[in-house]
């Protein structure tokens, strides 16, 4: 077991997400950064699907009553084993009783704490990623227990991995919405000239942007969305849609983020500057 | 070949979108639900594929990249080859709904807004089957359309912080349940014992896209026993409260 001494500020098991249910207004949810959990979870040999810790900002401590290997990846966190720093992108053997003690988040915003064979809690409708209310929790509480298998031997392929500073990327790689033809030349322009400040509201459904772009009277029938989806209100605020997004909506979809730029903005803090950058259609 | 109906779309690199005519309409909404099923039936086998029916439009979200140009053209035989909607099994559904001040907060000041007694508020509301147009937004949440010109109010001005699960609102054209509690701006009429998302269920949504709800007012004591029954998972939607079109 995975023992909570502190939860952290906001730390969630996540895997690459919920599928299948979309249409049911279920979001897809998973780690919000998936290239880091994907590194994480490579680095230990796990399965893709494997369930890992996303840590927010500040991390958690926690202690593991079995032996086992982990692997951390994502934003840098200062991060030590009973007392003993750990690096991150690297595997480390972990023994029983030891604990794990999680700083605060530098540079970026989420790391993920992986484990191996990953974190074995409920799977619901396919997916261990917290979302309540398909998932009972929202997030790790205190004096929680999450269980995982066992680990005696592992001979890891990869010991470790040249460290991945592609989230401090401000450029996000933004494809047409299916509303962007209805933009004035001036909305156009504005996106792609604007370099953008996230602002406070800013969480795993969804993320906005500080700077307004001009008002619109553009009215649609409600319609899917995705994550990575970058709606624009009539007051002309941009709202971009995270993970936990919502499923479907009603503002102009004006641009969609690529996969990987999804992953770059899970990775901005509040104040944090973006641009969108255009691919073609 | 037919030119279809629809629009295509792209929308990114990993999803398309088939845009009907731009109207609320049950023959389109027919359209696209029996596309939809034909597509999952004989389309599209790669079972990644996840598709998003609402209103006029169809999303088809494969979560790797898409080849706009041949998809489309894919797309233009399937339809081509599609037989055309079909009547779908589409189910008829009866909730309970307690009309209860406590449960409607808004009652009173909707009736009046409507210049009409409160009974009459309830009767109206229950007098229709809404035609279930999407579910999205909240898990379970349902666009229900066909609210007639005689129920219609704006939303509040300011929205509740703290809107209860299952709380029945009305907002201009629409009506709805919201499956879990959060906040929310319509005005709220009553509330609706059985949940409408259950994880624990497959499938966790027991309403799809193309049925219709009516409302049917209980007391509360009904309303309590419903709630009961549903928190002991001793309900069985199907034989309580649908039926198959016959």
């Amino acid at each position: 077991m995975l023992k909570v001494k502190k939860t952290g500020f906001y730390t969630t098991v996540q895997d690459r997400g919920r599928f299948g249910y979309r249409h049911l207004g279920v979001p897809v949810s998973g780690a919000c950064d998936q290239v880091a959990a994907g590194r994480a979870n490579s680095l230990l040999e796990n399965d893709p699907d494997a369930a890992l810790l996303e840590i927010t900002m500040q991390g958690p401590e926690l202690s593991f009553s079995e032996p086992t290997y982990i692997a951390l990846s994502g934003a840098q966190m200062e991060v030590t084993l009973d007392g003993e720093v750990l690096a991150m992108e690297q595997v480390h053997r972990v023994e029983a009783g030891s604990e794990l003690v999680c700083k605060r988040t530098q540079g970026g915003f989420r790391a993920y704490l992986a484990v191996k064979g990953g974190i074995l809690t409920e799977s619901v409708l396919g997916s261990r990623s917290y979302y309540p209310p398909v998932t009972p929790k929202r997030k790790l509480s205190l004096l929680m227990e999450l269980p995982y298998e066992p680990a005696e031997a592992f001979e890891p392929k990869i010991l470790k991995l040249s460290p991945s500073e592609f989230w401090k990327e401000e450029q996000l790689e933004a494809y047409p919405g299916p509303e962007y033809d209805l933009l004035s030349q001036k909305q156009r322009e504005m996106l792609f000239a604007t370099r953008f400040t996230l602002g406070k509201e800013h969480d795993r459904m969804a993320c906005q942007l500080q700077e307004h772009l001009p008002g619109h009277l553009i009215r649609m029938i409600t319609s899917a969305t995705l994550p990575g989806t970058v709606q624009l209100t009539p007051a002309g605020r941009l709202i971009i849609l995270l993970r936990d997004g919502q499923t479907t909506g009603g503002y102009p979809r004006v641009l969609q983020l690529a996969s990987r730029s999804v992953s770059v903005l899970a990775q901005k803090h509040s104040a944090d500057h973006v641009r969108f950058v255009s691919r073609a259609k | 070949m037919n030119p279809p109906p629809f629009r295509i779309k792209a929308y990114g690199p990993e999803a398309i979108l088939l845009e009907w005519p731009e109207a609320v309409s049950e023959d389109i909404l027919t359209d696209i639900l029996s596309f939809s099923a034909y597509l999952r039936e004989h389309c599209l086998e790669d079972a990644a594929w996840e598709l998003v029916p609402i209103y006029h439009s169809l999303m088809l979200y494969k979560g790797s990249k898409i080849d706009l140009e041949s998809f489309s053209r894919s797309l233009r035989k399937w339809f081509d080859q599609y037989p055309g909607p079909s009547r779908r099994p589409f189910q008829e559904w009866e909730l309970p709904v307690c009309y209860d001040a406590e449960f409607g907060p808004d009652l009173e000041e909707v009736a009046e807004r409507l210049e009409i007694e409160t009974k009459e508020l309830v009767r109206r509301h229950c007098a229709q089957a809404y035609r279930v147009y999407g579910i999205g937004f909240l898990p379970g949440f349902l666009y229900l359309g066909g609210v007639p010109d005689n129920l219609q109010v704006p939303r509040k001005e300011t929205p509740r912080l703290k809107v209860a699960r299952g709380s029945v609102g009305l907002a201009s054209k629409q009506t709805g349940i919201y499956p879990q509690e959060s906040p929310g701006g319509w005005n709220l009429i009553g509330r609706c014992p059985i949940p409408l998302f259950d994880p624990t269920r497959e499938p966790p949504c027991f309403i799809a896209q193309g049925d219709t709800v009516r409302f049917r007012p209980v007391s509360k004591a009904e309303f309590d026993l419903h709630r009961i029954e549903a928190e002991v998972g001793v309900y069985d939607f199907k034989k309580k409260y649908g039926h198959a079109q016959g």
